[in-house]
């Protein structure tokens, strides 16, 4: 287990409190000159000497987004805007960073704007956490009036003001380019890429987008140096991530651990084990709904990092663990998370739209046991059409769980739907077009 | 996508009081001159919540005015957006949530007390109009599920009876405690803290 004093986030259960004077005896905002002071260039190598690697999914090298920065600010301004519109099922870590450790974030923010030479900094909340957004918002608040921030923040010369934007109750406004969107005060709809943020973002504008919890851990790698971050976890998975574990466990709850830690270890010391014992254990969704759910016998070995993950075909994403035991129907949740993408789809691309929907329908069936043999495959078929179709990683996000499930419990499916097919004849037609329609006449 | 309609019966006009004006005009200044357009989600926000919790189609277009843009594109905006409410709530507005990381904790108990107590349809009013609920997907609170949002506050850690009691609260007219409802703090684990001890209580 990670000792205490290697924590980066002592008061994610709020012993101390989280206002400035709590924060600074927890070391925040103590020699933010000095970190300043070694430069843009030192900033950033020591960022990707840490191996850092962006918390809210995709895990990308943070030190080298930030490098794609323009060296020179041209006639746009830079931006940097901060992602916390947490609204991946199974997560709810950047909610603690908001309310207990905010000093950390907004710290981080005036580090990383320096080092991206941006003026303005925007976080963007999800709506629903208003109240924590009010909390966030009371600490830049006091950050302003210790300046902190504001004209030559925190005396390091640097100008930087910090500005909330709350989004709407949508979850595709985590997507780094519909977030954009959504700050330019359009409808949430991804952008197609390339351009990159990086180059034309925010209003036309180079802007750099990271994670919440990305941005909280960056002043305490500068200060303890990125020898001490690289020396956790392993090779290209360094450091500590705050996981968080739901579902069917006896005492569900946020913890910082070290990467690579084992999937067991977590659950069974942190979260006091599954309900029913391990042996009840049925499958863990490792990294919020979007990832494949991996099954029993792969969780005994499991080690909760990116690559890790990647090789039992599912991944880290924000590190959302939600444990599903023997008691749950399995094809019933993927048939929740199926309906959660259905209501959440932008609706900009046709295969995600309809496609997303089309699964849910499916499956919703398959739980019931209503399903036709051929179905379990037309469903495979659907996931494939979903997935590298779509203008943003949504549509893989919607069809790797069901893949997932497809891949390690097509037996249950198959069990349960043992219906004959409503067409019998192959027309070989491909699975777009509804085939029973076309058996009729007059259709 | 999420179905999205705006309410049959809607008031003639719609105009910001002046608190909601002084808040809207601090909103803009945020944002750069000539993108005040970025403001409009936080101004919907602000009607929605000078108009009892659901915004009418008038300050969609007095939203447009005031921010210099096309009526169409607030209306895009405000029904895109899932919590803008487009027809009338009632003064409080339950959102149970009920995907799966909530749903397999026991979700499904919590819309059955609801259906009891406010109304049998989610979406509805309740007889006296003074509340209603929906089911929505993960509102991020997945460690203390099952839960549920009323108006900004999240109850947490709720069973059929602990929901049943917080929604006879909020049909008296009062407003219940926000937080875990099993007495745990924050998102530590119960009773169960391995870590960070030292400080625990300090």
């Amino acid at each position: 287990m990670l000792k205490d004093q290697d924590r980066i986030f002592q008061n994610l259960y709020n012993d101390k409190g989280s206002d400035v004077a709590a924060s600074k005896s927890r070391g925040d905002w103590v020699n933010t000159k000095e970190i300043t002071e070694k430069g843009r260039d030192w900033i950033i190598n020591e960022i990707k000497e840490s191996q850092l690697r962006g918390r809210g999914g995709a895990g990308f090298p943070t030190g080298l987004k930030w490098s794609f920065a323009p060296k020179e600010v041209g006639s746009r301004p830079h931006y940097l805007v901060i992602n916390g519109d947490e609204s991946e099922p199974g997560t709810c870590k950047d909610r603690d960073i908001l309310r207990f450790e905010p000093h950390k974030l907004i710290e981080g923010c005036l580090i990383a704007s320096y080092a991206v030479q941006a003026h303005v900094c925007y976080i963007y909340i999800r709506g629903e956490y208003f109240v924590d957004g009010q909390k966030l918002q009371a600490a830049i608040d006091e950050a302003y009036e210790k300046k902190l921030l504001g004209k030559n923040a925190a005396g390091t010369g640097w100008d930087l003001d910090i500005y909330i934007h709350y989004g709407a109750g949508a979850y595709i406004c985590g997507e780094e380019t519909a977030l954009l969107e959504s700050l330019e005060g359009k409808k949430g709809q991804p952008r197609l890429k390339p351009p990159f943020p990086a180059l034309i973002g925010l209003y036309g504008c180079p802007t750099i987008i990271n994670n919440v919890e990305t941005i909280a851990v960056v002043p305490t790698i500068l200060r303890r140096g990125a020898k001490w971050f690289a020396s956790l976890g392993r090779e290209k998975n360094t450091g500590t991530k705050i996981f968080c574990i739901s579902g069917n466990v006896n005492n569900p709850c946020n913890v910082e651990e070290e990467m690579s830690i084992p999937l067991k270890e977590l659950i069974e010391v942190h979260a006091g084990g599954v309900i029913g014992g391990w042996d009840n254990l049925q499958a863990v969704i490792p990294g919020g709904s979007s990832m494949p759910l991996i099954p029993k016998d792969r969780c005994e070995t499991l080690k909760m990092d990116f690559d890790a993950c990647v090789e039992e075909k599912s991944g880290l994403g924000t590190a959302g663990i939600v444990v599903i035991n023997k008691d749950q129907d399995i094809i019933k949740c993927m048939a929740r998370i199926a309906r959660f993408y259905k209501h959440e789809s932008c609706g900009q691309c046709t295969p995600c739209r309809e496609g997303s929907g089309w699964m849910w329908r499916m499956l919703e069936r398959m739980a019931k046991g209503d399903a036709t043999k051929d179905e379990v495959d037309m469903l495979g078929d659907v996931t494939t059409q979903i997935a590298g179709h779509t203008i943003c990683a949504f549509g893989e996000g919607s069809s790797w769980p069901v893949q997932g499930l497809l891949r390690h419990f097509k037996k249950e499916i198959q069990e349960r739907n043992n219906l004959d097919p409503i067409v019998q004849k192959k027309n070989n037609i491909p699975y777009l077009v509804d085939q029973h329609l076309l058996d009729k006449k007059n259709a | 996508m999420s179905l999205r309609k705006p309410a049959k019966d809607q008031p003639e006009s719609f105009e910001f009081n002046a608190s909601s004006l002084e808040a809207a005009n601090n909103i803009v200044e945020k944002y750069p001159k000539g993108k005040q357009q970025s403001a409009v989600m936080a101004l919907l926000y602000i009607a929605q919540r000078q108009n009892n919790n659901w915004i009418p189609l008038a300050a969609m277009k007095y939203i447009a005015k005031f921010l210099d843009m096309p009526y169409i594109k607030v209306y895009e905006v405000a029904t895109f957006y899932t919590m803008y409410n487009l027809s009338p709530v009632g003064k409080y507005f339950v959102q149970v949530c009920t995907t799966t990381p909530c749903m397999i904790r026991g979700a499904n108990k919590l819309v059955e007390a609801c259906k009891e107590k406010i109304s049998e349809n989610e979406c509805e009013l309740s007889s006296d109009k003074s509340c209603s609920w929906m089911e929505v997907e993960c509102l991020g609170a997945c460690v203390t599920a099952p839960m549920m949002q009323i108006n900004d506050d999240y109850y947490e850690d709720l069973d059929k009876e602990k929901t049943s009691e917080i929604l006879d609260k909020i049909l008296n007219g009062e407003t219940p405690k926000p937080g875990s409802y099993r007495g745990r703090i924050n998102n530590e684990p119960e009773n169960n803290r391995k870590t960070l001890t030292d400080l625990k209580n300090a």
